[in-house]
């Protein structure tokens, strides 16, 4: 980089809602200060870049990518090959990139079965033909192609090396712009950048210590969905008895959600020290709920327990809303001959 | 005809009986299905369902925990956690496609070498019928893209 060159910075979304774009945009006035810092090089959802223009650049030519969205179909993959390539720090930048998020919780379910839905039986579709995509149809003109549609939504770190995680459904615009201004530091001052693979721009604990409701011993005796109870609008969710994901969920919002009266959803993904955020998560809810003893009957102890467990409705959508696809086993069997 | 498939089943056994009692087996040369890979751990509830998922992504057919009978765990209710998180690991995998014979748990005293040595022997005829579970290969595999790589932390 010349002297009086700016660093350049990508932005680029595969399988995600845009939530991410807004959230760099959230970043208020400091916008201005990105753009005065930053020559922005490729960024499909504020600017007309295309992809030869990313081709035509040299490798290594991009000084920070933020990629956000998950891998979920083989353009997704191909353009992360392509970032990778192109850029020296690579970005998994909020919860899709770094572990699934949103568009994983499909990896709870088949690829046909998502094409059922989507396509063919749904109440808002009105499809006579049962017309579903092809990734290859010839028409008059030619052939028409269309990406494969994978069975098994990856993280960005499945497909390509990440340097960085940055977490978040989305990430919060004070983290942003901290992980931003120590980036800039790094390509301009020379000051050290964060070990690689190191997840920046969150805490380490889990989100419990941020939060400011009353914890006392946690013990439970059922479960409410949000919609049956209305929380006390001081004391711990968990304890109340709505699934509040805090204690399995890395800090770094500031407990947003729970302030608000809403168990947290454990966008950041786990904590540091913790693989499987849904296992650690089951692991401490079953723990901490309050009712069978040694005084009881075997079978009377089971039926006592199982009555609790089965007031969580869907406990593995729930646990891994955020992180299905960095979990231990990523997807769920498909049943006989699985591909 | 192919060889019959021996099933692996990764056990999660306490140190204060169900260890003892597989001990006991051993001692007292009850011959049981060589499919048990036993682990000895402090108490049934040291067993974190994030191992139970491991044995699972490195290869294992099914799981087996084993604990002392309710009332007699060595650190008083350790064994009441294991079972309540048993119940919703089982509600949890049945989501994911695995079926409640991969995964259970027994409940065996110091003594009970010959409980625990019918467990497994009845578990992998269970395990035998449902075929291997290969999850790594027949799961994540075969993704229309290359496998993904098993990233050790
Ligand atoms: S010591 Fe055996 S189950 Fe706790």
């Amino acid at each position: 980089m010349g002297a009086k060159e700016k660093p350049k910075l990508a932005m680029y979304w595969a399988s995600s809602c845009g939530g991410c774009e807004i959230s760099v945009l959230n970043i208020h006035e400091h916008i201005l200060t990105v753009d005065e810092v930053f020559d922005i090089v490729f960024f499909p959802c504020i600017a007309d870049f295309k992809i030869k223009d990313l081709k035509s650049y040299p490798d290594g030519h991009i000084d920070v990518c933020l990629f956000n969205g998950a891998i979920r179909n083989s353009e997704n993959e191909e353009m992360a090959h392509l970032l990778r390539k192109k850029s020296k720090i690579l970005v998994a930048y909020g919860s899709c990139a770094y572990e699934g998020c949103i568009p994983a919780l499909s990896n709870l379910t088949t690829k046909d079965a998502t094409f059922d839905k989507v396509y063919l039986n749904n109440p808002s579709i009105d499809n006579p033909d049962n017309v579903i995509p092809q990734q290859v149809t010839k028409v008059a003109e030619g052939e028409l192609t269309l990406p494969l549609f994978y069975n098994t939504v990856k993280s960005l770190d499945q497909v390509v090396n990440v340097d960085y995680y940055l977490p978040g459904c989305p990430p919060e615009p004070p983290q942003i712009w901290a992980v931003l201004q120590v980036i800039v530091g790094a390509l301009l001052e020379g000051q050290p950048l964060p070990p690689a693979g190191a997840i920046v721009g969150a805490g380490t604990t889990a989100l419990c210590e941020e939060c400011e409701r009353e914890k006392q011993e946690k013990s439970i005796d059922r479960f409410y969905r949000p919609y049956e109870v209305v929380p006390d609008p001081d004391e711990c969710l968990l304890e109340q008895g709505l699934v509040c994901l805090g204690i399995a969920t890395r800090a770094g919002c500031g407990a947003l959600c729970p302030s608000v009266g809403i168990g947290c959803r454990g966008c950041y993904g786990p904590p540091e020290g913790v693989i499987d955020q849904g296992a650690k998560m089951l692991s401490a809810i079953a723990s901490v709920m309050n009712v069978g003893d040694e005084s009881m009957e075997e079978d009377e102890l089971v039926d006592k327990i199982q009555e609790v467990v089965d007031t969580i409705a869907d406990p593995a959508g729930t646990f891994y809303r955020f992180s299905m696809a960095h979990s231990i086993l990523r997807r769920v069997k498909n049943g006989k001959g699985d591909s | 005809m192919s060889e019959q498939f021996e099933p692996v089943i990764v056990g999660f056994l306490c140190n204060w009986c169900s260890y003892r009692a597989a001990d006991l087996a051993g001692t007292a040369r009850i011959k049981y299905a060589p499919s048990l890979r036993p682990i000895r751990v402090m108490c049934s509830g040291r067993v974190d369902p994030q191992f139970v998922l491991k044995a699972f992504i490195n290869g294992a057919d099914g799981v087996l925990i084993a604990g002392c009978h309710p009332g007699e765990c060595h650190y008083l209710n350790g064994n009441i956690k294991t079972l309540r998180r048993f119940l919703l690991l089982k509600n949890t995998l049945s989501q994911w496609g695995i079926e409640d014979e991969r995964v259970q748990l027994q409940w065996a005293s110091a003594s009970e070498g010959i409980i625990l040595a019918e467990r497994v022997n009845k578990m992998t005829e269970e395990i035998r019928a449902l075929g291997p579970l290969r999850w790594y290969d027949k799961v994540l595999g075969g993704n229309g893209a290359v496998p993904i790589p098993v990233k050790e932390k």
